[in-house]
């Protein structure tokens, strides 16, 4: 029987989804679920409980917020307001502030929220990053957070326009011109987005649905997936005694890690409520209602956005240009969506750039230490540096008046900085674990230093080295480590060109970027001879009437703690 | 905590200072008033130009020359205005000290007495803007609201639209105006200093200065919110954000991922 395409197509991609999600067993074992522990594994849950209290307060502030652009005079209790003029959606938010009881608490719980839930997203995938949680089969799931992080900030951004205050319309404005930048269609683009001129008088109204609904919506339904994800693949672990890519070792979901999570639930809120309390957020009401004629200095958008307005106000204003009557803002394009959208791109495929340049296909379920991964770690902390200085530099205005610097210094510094520090950051980074990596060979190879210093019989000097225990050995040796991949020759043997070459050897090259430097980890062949080294010496002092520690081998190998538990995966 | 506290110390002393010389300002002012019926006139008499030409001599001339008629790198002070001195001097200006790139903020190193002998000195060699009387300078007599959309249109640009300031070019920038006295604020606007455009009489009314006295008035009321973390707004929170809200939470992640044994 021939299969046809489409079934063989329809075939693979089933393959391809039952290797990654095992739909097949899936709810086999749910019961038994063992979850490993690890303070950093519940990063993810900062950003869930966020989420929670988001979504509680936001419906609080549904019901008092008006979305509407509609003109009207202020008539409530804040003087300074008496009789300003506002839209309807600015004049609701300080009802809900100064009227509405508990409305200041619940406005200022949003915004901490907020904050907390995308800080939470920001560190916990770099959690997933830097400890390579995102190898096969957790692929599917990076995309998913990915995205995730993404409709984060839409939510952020959206939220944030809302009130209609100064800071939220010039956000808005800056959208609006980078909206227009987009060659060609930008200007009907921008009057389809507001509605006409902006500000026109329906934006508000469309972000407010946004905001409120799709938004939500789509992450509250990524969550679920991305949970669901989590618990079908089952939780990562870190290395170490007794943990492999065949097992979980951890604590059983119930009770111990719904207590922890709980615990941790009421932890979250409660802390999102002290800071509401106590520090205000947002203080509209001191920045006054949106008025698109006058641009007010120190301007900045809620932090996960610093990014943008830095890459915006880095950029030389000379890179816009006249073609035949048409504009091209280059001076936008590149900081408000080359640059980012580069940075984003590298991060968001990086699971499959990295499966391409190891050309693994097996499944990872022990985490790396970032050190074993050097190129990843370096690329990381690149990344994350670039971002940084942007962010620094959507700041710059406060750098120089709170540190008494020239903001044209400060900004010229950063256009350097940007281009250079990741390059930098990079190179040092690699250094850095590749130098762990070799020491923990030494350490593996040598144990450690005891600083008793023995002369033998015969005369000789040896220093006492203290052997690695077996949790120490395991953490240090049991790790892979890559190797650039080999491609086949560009010719066969008839001397024809191979099809496939160019892209083989473009592999090659990334393979190699990745996996050229690298440190060889101790070979079990290594590891015995170091120890019948150490048998030696050990002999020898013993001979001389000495004790030393007792040789790893020979230790019980109860490494395990009691209450934790271990499952196949 | 002592650093904190150091710093704290730091930043209110000018403002605990400028309260304090308030306080004299009123006593003075309120002994002056009775005895006269005209306040501004007795601070213009002959008396306190001599003694401003001695301060003068003694603390400025150094820089603006025996006449104030200007050195090569400090302006001729004729025409200038009582309200430029007052302004200069009360606020710390004024003996400028650092060769900063714009004269800074200190506590005042002249007392209400003589800020106002050295300002009669200086309105004595021509002409200029007047020091503002008590009641044109009175938060409670104008209106906050006329004052934000002034102030919007007319100040946040530089100081930003809470007044906290804001950065200007080549190390230069605009102060909070949050901390200033209500007098100051008058005299900044009509005598323009440094970067600052001047705000006569006829950009701005003394009614609608006195209404963006008001306004600014009206932003120091406290925060209805809470802590307001210097109201730089945004970044400020952001930073919090990370440092106490994710800090703690790390902090008690730490301590539930730990192993109990
Ligand atoms: C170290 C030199 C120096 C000393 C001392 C000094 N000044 Fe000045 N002053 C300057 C400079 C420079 C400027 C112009 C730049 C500026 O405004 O900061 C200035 C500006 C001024 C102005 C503003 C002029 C305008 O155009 O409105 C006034 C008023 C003034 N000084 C008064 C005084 C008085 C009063 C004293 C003495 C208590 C004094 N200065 C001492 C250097 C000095
Ligand atoms: C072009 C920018 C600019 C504009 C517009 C502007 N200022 Fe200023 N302002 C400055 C600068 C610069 C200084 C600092 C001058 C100095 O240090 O001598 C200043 C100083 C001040 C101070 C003194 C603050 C202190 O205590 O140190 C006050 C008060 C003030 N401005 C009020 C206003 C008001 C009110 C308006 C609007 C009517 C306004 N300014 C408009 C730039 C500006
Ligand atoms: C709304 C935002 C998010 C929420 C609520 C969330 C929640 C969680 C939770 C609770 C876990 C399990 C515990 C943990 O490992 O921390 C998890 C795991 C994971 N998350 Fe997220 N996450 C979000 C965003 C992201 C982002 C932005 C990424 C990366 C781009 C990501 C990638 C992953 C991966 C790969 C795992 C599996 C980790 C492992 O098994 O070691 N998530 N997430």
């Amino acid at each position: 029987m021939t299969t046809t395409r489409l079934e063989r197509a329809s075939a693979g991609t089933a393959d391809f989804l039952d290797q990654r999600t095992g739909i097949g067993v899936a709810v086999k074992n749910f019961a038994r679920k063992i979850f490993p522990d690890h303070w950093s594994f519940l990063l993810g849950e900062i950003a869930l409980f966020s989420f929670v209290v988001l979504l509680g307060s936001g419906i609080f502030l549904t019901m008092f917020f008006v979305p509407s652009m509609t003109e009207v005079h202020y008539e409530g209790p804040w003087a300074p307001m008496h009789g300003v003029e506002m839209s309807e959606a600015f004049a609701s938010t300080l009802r809900l502030s100064f009227e509405v009881r508990g409305g200041l608490l619940m406005r200022q719980i949003h915004h901490w929220a907020a904050l907390l839930f995308m800080a939470a997203i920001v560190v916990h995938m770099l959690r997933v990053f830097f400890t390579g949680a995102f190898r096969k089969p957790r692929e599917l799931n990076w995309v998913v957070g990915f995205t995730l992080l993404i409709l984060g900030l839409a939510a952020g951004f959206t939220g944030y326009s809302l009130p209609d205050d100064v800071l939220s319309g010039n956000g808005l404005r800056i959208t609006d011109g980078v909206v227009k930048a987009i060659p060609i269609i930008g200007s009907y683009m921008s009057y389809f987005v507001f509605g006409g001129e902006f500000p026109g008088t329906d934006i508000i109204p469309r972000l407010f649905t946004l905001h409120i609904l799709v938004v939500p919506g789509l992450i509250l339904a990524l969550i679920g997936l991305h949970l669901f994800l989590v618990v079908l693949h089952k939780h990562t672990q870190f290395p170490g005694s007794g943990r492999t890519d065949g097992n979980v070792v951890g604590f059983p979901l119930f009770p111990v890690y719904t207590a922890k999570a709980g615990g941790f639930a009421f932890i979250v809120f409660g802390l999102i409520t002290l800071m509401a309390a106590t520090i205000q957020i947002n203080p509209v009401w001191n920045y006054g209602p949106y008025d698109p004629s006058p641009v007010s200095a120190g301007a900045q958008p809620d932090w996960y956005m610093l990014f943008l307005e830095g890459s915006l106000r880095l950029m030389p204003g000379q890179t816009e240009y006249v073609i035949g009557g048409y504009t091209l803002s280059l001076n936008v394009l590149i900081p408000a969506v080359v640059i980012p959208g580069l940075l984003f791109t590298v991060l968001g495929a990086w699971p499959f750039l990295e499966a391409y340049a190891t050309g693994e296909k097996r499944e990872h379920h022990v985490l790396d230490r970032p050190r074993n991964a050097p190129t990843r770690t370096a690329a990381g902390v690149a990344i994350v540096t670039a971002f940084f200085i942007l962010v620094l530099a959507g700041a710059n205005d406060l750098i120089a008046t709170h540190f008494e610097m020239s903001l044209n210094d400060i900004t010229w510094a950063f256009r350097v900085l940007f281009f250079v520090a990741p390059v930098f950051a990079f190179w040092i980074t690699k250094r850095i674990c590749l130098g762990l990596q070799r020491r923990d060979r030494d350490l593996v190879l040598h144990g450690h230093e005891s600083a008793t210093i023995v002369r033998l019989a015969h005369g000789e000097y040896i220093e006492v080295h203290k052997p690695l225990d077996e949790h120490e050995l395991w953490l240090r040796v049991n790790y892979s480590s890559p190797r650039p991949i080999e491609i086949e020759p560009a010719e066969d043997s008839r001397g024809v060109r191979r099809k496939g070459y160019r892209a083989d050897r473009i592999r090659r090259r990334l393979s190699e970027f990745f996996y050229a430097d690298r440190i060889e980890p101790v070979s079990a062949e290594e590891l015995a001879a170091a120890r019948a080294h150490q048998a030696e010496h050990h002999a020898l002092l013993e001979g001389g009437g000495r004790h030393s520690a007792a040789l790893p081998a020979e230790e019980s190998t109860s490494t395990t703690v009691d209450v934790e538990a271990t499952s196949d995966r | 905590m002592k650093a904190i506290a150091a710093r704290r110390h730091h930043r209110q002393a000018p403002v605990v200072l400028l309260v304090l010389a308030l306080l004299v300002m009123g006593g003075v002012y309120a002994a002056f008033a009775t005895t006269s019926a005209d306040a501004t006139v007795v601070t213009q008499s002959d008396d306190d130009v001599e003694a401003g030409r001695k301060l003068f001599a003694a603390n400025c001339a150094s820089c603006h020359g025996l006449n104030a008629e200007g050195r090569q790198n400090a302006p001729s002070l004729v025409g200038v205005g009582a309200a430029s001195v007052y302004f200069q001097v009360s606020t710390g200006r004024m003996p400028m000290q650092a060769d900063a790139p714009q004269a800074e903020a200190k506590p005042p190193q002249f007392g209400e007495e003589a800020t106002r002998q050295l300002a009669a000195y200086v309105a004595s060699l021509g002409a200029g803007p007047a020091i503002p009387t008590e009641d044109q300078v009175d938060p409670a007599k104008g209106d906050p609201a006329s004052g934000m959309a002034l102030f919007r249109t007319n100040c946040s640009m530089c100081h930003a639209a809470s007044g906290a300031g804001g950065a200007l070019t080549q190390g230069k920038y605009a102060p909070s105006v949050l901390n200033t006295d209500p007098a100051a604020i008058y005299t900044a606007m009509a005598t323009g200093p440094q970067s600052m455009p001047v705000f006569n009489d006829m950009t701005l009314t003394p009614e609608e200065k006195r209404d963006i006295i008001a306004f600014i008035d009206a932003q120091k009321e406290g925060a209805p919110g809470g802590l307001d973390l210097g109201q730089i707004g945004p970044v400020g929170e952001g930073m919090w954000a990370f440092i106490v809200g994710m800090g703690l939470l790390i902090a008690c992640a730490v301590w539930i991922g730990a192993k109990s044994s």
